[in-house]
């Protein structure tokens, strides 16, 4: 089977009445077996037909996390066309704001078509240019479900597996005009092998509360258990946040085998889960409690640990990946055939060499979890600034290679281009190998994730800079790690004229409201500063990591 | 009781004991108080007002303010 079209067309003739997927809520669990995924599916591939809609052509869905969002989904492929999630609007954020990354989405990926809700529709066409490329916005309310269908006439059967399957986007103004597209051997090839890494079979239950706009929610807490088959128990992020427990009562119910979590969501179950809540809670079914998308803490699996174990969660359970949406989703895996290895190493020498030196008894030690090995087709190397390979233990920039990599970013040929070094993929994250096992030690250049979520600087300092008070240009944004939360909380120093400390908290007020509207994350810290604070770089901007740094310094 | 869940919202979920918030000023759909925070609350009016909040009454659709919640934590400490 060569597309994912094919697969799905396999699964329908085989096993129509198996389960593919129970679809929890606060309302109770909904059972969709394959037969009404497809057709629900259908449903939209024939609206899709009826728009006009040709075959390689972008969708975007403005979905929740629920059933629409998912029929949707698979209904574009196999209409033939290139699904594209945006994150939906929360309650939170501003229309304004929103509206304008619906504008920066539509203008680099030139979608046909829009699908959303009825209450939704006005939104979208705020959002929208003359002369767009947007043929029609298409509502879920006109979806009726579809049986009897040609699977011979459907665009997907004509798909070729060089074709773009979907496309994956970062949240932000910035994430959603870097588009990673994925085509359906790319997709296909990442199952594959990376089914084998963790050992996956028909019978695992994957239990998952992760968004369907990341990597990590989209491939390996959806696509993945869909196409090959294994149980998918799926909850909203949005249940999950409010009641963490629920993830631990699903594994509980359904016997879950397999779940992927980011570092902080270890901390978060451990700290802010009741007693109460685990009455009758028995997680020894949970065979990998996997580590993914945000740098992954020893203390947090650690805590998770001693929190579960008296409920029957093995501590050969815990794993780690490193993964990315340009790879499809893994790149290598770790504690699945043996625990996660664990390399303490001296913290100086890892800061002013770069180098991971196995720390000394008495040393100031750093425990790193390793991420794993790569995974089959997939090659890691780590090289210096010249994409030379460095010496194990040596830091450098990680490199990947394999059959899973992007086609390319969409409509970005100029990024593509950017981030290719031969046929090797630079990741711009940072780490080092050990025998044959990844440590990672720093990501993409000023990325900053926040609970799991990638955020860029440079779109939270511009929302800064909107504050009235704000010198343009004089705002920098980063992130800093809390150990206790296991994840990174967001900083912000802005130049500001005023003197008067009531003045300048109201600046830095208006700085934290801008964000928390203007994005999905909020700042913890704001600081303002006289004209002259910021450090800048010999070519005049301003360099995010030495104010980091300064701001540690001053605020020690 | 609006003085102590004006202080723990600032004191501990915004780290900001100088913030003042309004009795009628939007908490969640404004993201003053964030979605992480959400279970914070929660288990403080639990343990401090011995009134439980359910997850699913985490929303701004069932109270946004200081002021819809100390009239939520009254009807449940009456009931």
């Amino acid at each position: 089977m060569t597309t994912v079209t094919e697969v799905l067309y396999r699964t329908i003739q085989e096993e129509p009445d198996r389960i593919a997927l129970v679809l929890q809520s606060p309302d109770g669990d909904q059972a969709i077996t394959y037969a009404d995924l497809i057709s629900g599916a259908l449903g939209y591939a024939n609206i899709l037909e009826g728009a006009g809609v040709g075959r390689n052509e972008p969708v975007i869905l403005l979905l929740q996390h629920g059933r629409p969002l998912i029929e949707a989904f698979f209904g574009a492929i196999l209409h033939g066309a290139v699904p594209a999630i945006m994150p939906f609007l929360t309650e939170k954020l501003s229309p304004e704001r929103y509206r304008q990354s619906l504008a920066a989405l539509i203008e680099i990926t030139k979608p046909a078509v829009i699908i959303t809700y009825p209450a939704f529709a006005d939104e979208v066409a705020s959002a929208r240019k003359e002369g767009d490329s947007v043929r029609s916005v298409l509502l879920w309310t006109e979806v009726e479900p579809a049986t009897d269908i040609s699977w011979e006439m459907l665009g997907g059967m004509g798909s070729e597996p060089e074709d773009i399957v979907l496309l994956q986007h970062s949240s932000g103004t910035t994430g959603l005009q870097k588009g990673v597209a994925l085509s359906h051997r790319a997709v296909l090839y990442q199952l594959k092998t990376y089914a084998k890494a963790i050992n996956l079979t028909g019978d695992d239950v994957i239990v998952s509360w992760l968004p369907l706009y990341h990597d990590m929610g989209l491939i390996a807490g959806f696509i993945m258990p869909i196409l090959l088959r294994s149980k998918l128990i799926l909850m909203s992020p949005f249940d999950w946040i409010r009641a963490p427990y629920r993830l631990l009562s699903a594994v509980s119910q359904y016997n879950g085998t397999l779940s992927w979590l980011p570092n902080f969501a270890y901390n978060f179950s451990a700290r802010k889960v009741r007693d109460r809540d685990l009455d009758n809670i028995d997680l020894s079914s949970w065979r990998a409690v996997i580590n993914c998308s945000e740098p992954m803490r020893w203390k947090s699996h650690e805590d998770f640990f001693n929190r579960f174990s008296e409920y029957g969660l093995k501590r050969k359970a815990l794993a780690t990946c490193y993964a990315m949406a340009e790879n499809v989703f893994a790149v290598t895996q770790g504690g699945i055939e043996s625990p996660v290895m664990v390399d303490e190493i001296d913290r100086r020498s890892l800061l002013e060499d770069q180098i991971a030196v196995p720390a000394k008894a008495g040393e100031d030690a750093i425990k790193m979890l390793s991420a794993g090995q790569p995974i089959d087709g997939t090659s890691v190397r780590v090289v210096d600034a010249e994409g030379m390979d460095l010496p194990d233990r040596h830091v450098g920039v990680i490199a990947l290679q394999g059959g899973c990599l992007l086609s390319g970013y969409y409509n970005r040929e100029d990024l593509t281009q950017k981030t290719f070094m031969g046929r090797w993929y630079i990741t711009g994250d940072l780490g080092y190998l050990a025998d044959g096992e990844l440590f990672i030690t720093g990501r993409k250049k000023e990325l900053i994730i926040v609970g799991g979520k990638n955020v860029f600087p440079q779109d939270l300092e511009e929302l800064a800079m909107d504050v009235e008070g704000v010198h343009p240009g004089r705002v920098v944004a980063f992130g800093l790690f809390n150990e206790d939360i296991g994840t990174e909380e967001i900083g912000v120093i802005a130049e500001v004229d005023v003197a008067e400390d009531d003045h300048r908290m109201k600046i830095a007020r208006e700085i934290r409201d801008q964000i928390s509207r203007g994005t999905d994350v909020t700042a913890r810290y704001v600081l303002t500063v006289d004209r002259g604070w910021l450090i800048k770089t010999s070519s005049g901007k301003i360099a995010r990591g030495a104010n980091r740094d300064k701001y540690l310094q001053e605020s020690a | 009781m609006q003085d102590q869940i004006t202080t723990f919202i600032s004191t501990e979920l915004l780290k900001d004991p100088t913030r003042k918030i309004a009795f009628d000023e939007a908490l969640i759909s404004s993201g003053l108080v964030d979605s992480f925070s959400l279970v914070d609350l929660a288990l403080f009016i639990e343990e401090t007002f011995n009134a439980r909040i359910d997850d699913t009454e985490l929303t701004a659709d069932v109270f946004d303010t200081i002021e819809e919640l100390v009239a939520l934590i009254s009807a449940r400490r009456k009931s």
